[in-house]
C-alpha cells in the first residue's frame, strides 16, 4: 500500500504521515502542491492519495479533477483533509468525485475511520 | 497650437501698442494695455488650476468609489483583527495541549525507569546466587506487576505522544490564517501608496478599479466571528452532508 501526502505545510504532512505509520501504513510520499503530486502519480504506483484543499500552485481540488480525468488514474481512492468547510466545496469535491472528506482540525480516530471505510468500499 | 500661436501674436500687438503709448507719453491707455498682458497671465492660471482641480477630483472620486477600499475599511480590517486573536488562541491551545501531555508522560517515564533500575539490581544479586528463596519469590512478584505496568504505562506513554502530534496541526491552520492577514496588509500598502501619489497631484486613474466578482477562492480554517454564512460546523456536519449526498 502506496500513500501520496499533498498538503503544503510539511507539518501538517508529518501529522499525517506519522498517524498512518501508526496505522500500519509505512510506504508513504509527501508532495506540497498538485502541480508536485500529479506528474508523481502519473509516474509511480500509488494506492491512496491524501490531499488538501487549499494549496498555492494546483489546489487539492483541481488535483482531484485532474486525477478522474485521466485514464490511468481515475480508479485512485482520494481523501480530502482540509480546513477548507463550506458546504458548496464539500458539494464540489463529492461531485468531482472525493472518497473522503475530513475537515481539520481532525482527530486520529477520525482519519482512521474514514481511511478504513475508503478501504472497506473499495475491496467491496 | 493654434491657441497659442494666436495667443502670442496677440501679445505681440499690445506690445507694440504698448511701446507706442509710452513713446507718445499716453499714460492712461498704457495702463489699460499693462492691466490687459497681466489679464493673459491670470486666465491661464486659473486654466491651468482649473485643470488640476478637475483632476484631482475625478482622481478622489474614483478613489472613494473603489469597493475595495470600503470593504478593507468595514470589514477586511476588523476581521484581521478577529484572525489574528484566532491565531493566539489555537496557537496558545496546542501548547497547552503539548504542555499537558509532557506533563502527565514525564512521571510515566520515571516510573519505568526507577522500576528497571530496581529490578536489574536485584537480577545481578539473583544472578551471583545472593537472594534467598524468600528474596526470590518477591523478585518474581515484582516482575510480573513490572511487566503489567509497563505494558499500561507504554499505551499511556503512546497515547500522550499522539496528542502532541496532533496539537502540531495548529500550525497548518494558522499559517492558513497569517497568510489571508498578509495579503490583507499588501492590499492596504497598495491602497496607501495610491493615496500618497493622488495627495502628491500626480494623480493617475486608479488601476485598482476593477470590480471584484464573488470571492471563491478557497477560504481556510473557519474563524469564529469572522466566517458566517454556509459552513458546516464540524466532522459530523461534513459526514451528514455527504452522506446526503449519498456517501
Amino acid at each position: 500500500m502506496k500513500i501520496l501526502i499533498v498538503d503544503d505545510f510539511s507539518t501538517m504532512r508529518r501529522i499525517i504521515k506519522n498517524l498512518l505509520r501508526d496505522l500500519g501504513f509505512t510506504n508513504t510520499e509527501e508532495a506540497d502542491d498538485g502541480t508536485t503530486a500529479l506528474p508523481m502519480l502519473q509516474s509511480g504506483k500509488y494506492d491512496f492519495l491524501i490531499t488538501d484543499w487549499n494549496m498555492p500552485g494546483m489546489q487539492g481540488i483541481d488535483l482531484l479533477k485532474a486525477v478522474r480525468s485521466d485514464a490511468k488514474l481515475a480508479g485512485l481512492p482520494v481523501l480530502m483533509v482540509t480546513a477548507e468547510s463550506k458546504r458548496d466545496q464539500i458539494v464540489e469535491a463529492a461531485q468531482a468525485g472525493v472518497n473522503g472528506y475530513v475537515v481539520k482540525p481532525f482527530t486520529a480516530g477520525t482519519l482512521e475511520e474514514k481511511i478504513n471505510k475508503i478501504f472497506e468500499r473499495v475491496a467491496a | 497650437m493654434a491657441e497659442s500661436s494666436a495667443r502670442s501674436s496677440a501679445r505681440l500687438q499690445l506690445a507694440r501698442a504698448l511701446v507706442s503709448y509710452l513713446e507718445a507719453g499716453n499714460e492712461n491707455d498704457a495702463g489699460d494695455v499693462i492691466a490687459e498682458l497681466s489679464g493673459f497671465g491670470d486666465s491661464q492660471l486659473f486654466q491651468e488650476i482649473g485643470r488640476l482641480t478637475r483632476e484631482l477630483h475625478d482622481s478622489i472620486n474614483s478613489f472613494v468609489a473603489d469597493a475595495k477600499l470600503a470593504d478593507i475599511a468595514q470589514h477586511e480590517m476588523p476581521d484581521a483583527a478577529e484572525r489574528l486573536r484566532y491565531v493566539i488562541t489555537t496557537t496558545e491551545q496546542a501548547a497547552n495541549t503539548t504542555l499537558s501531555a509532557v506533563e502527565e508522560s514525564l512521571p510515566l517515564a520515571d516510573t519505568l525507569r526507577s522500576d528497571a533500575r530496581h529490578l536489574a539490581d536485584q537480577w545481578e544479586r539473583f544472578k551471583s546466587r545472593q537472594l534467598s528463596v524468600d528474596d526470590f519469590r518477591e523478585l518474581s512478584g515484582e516482575l510480573s506487576s513490572f511487566l503489567a505496568v509497563t505494558q499500561t504505562n507504554s499505551e499511556a506513554l503512546h497515547d500522550k505522544l499522539s496528542e502532541v502530534l496532533m496539537a502540531q496541526g495548529y500550525q497548518d491552520l494558522t499559517g492558513q490564517v497569517i497568510c489571508k492577514v498578509i495579503t490583507l496588509v499588501n492590499d492596504v500598502e497598495g491602497k496607501l501608496v495610491e493615496l500618497v501619489r493622488l495627495s502628491g497631484n500626480r494623480a493617475r486613474s486608479s488601476e485598482g478599479n476593477v470590480m471584484e466578482g464573488p470571492d471563491d477562492s478557497p477560504q481556510g480554517p473557519v474563524v469564529p466571528g469572522v466566517d458566517k454564512g454556509d459552513v458546516v460546523s464540524g466532522q459530523d456536519d461534513v459526514d451528514d452532508l455527504l452522506s446526503s449526498l449519498g456517501f
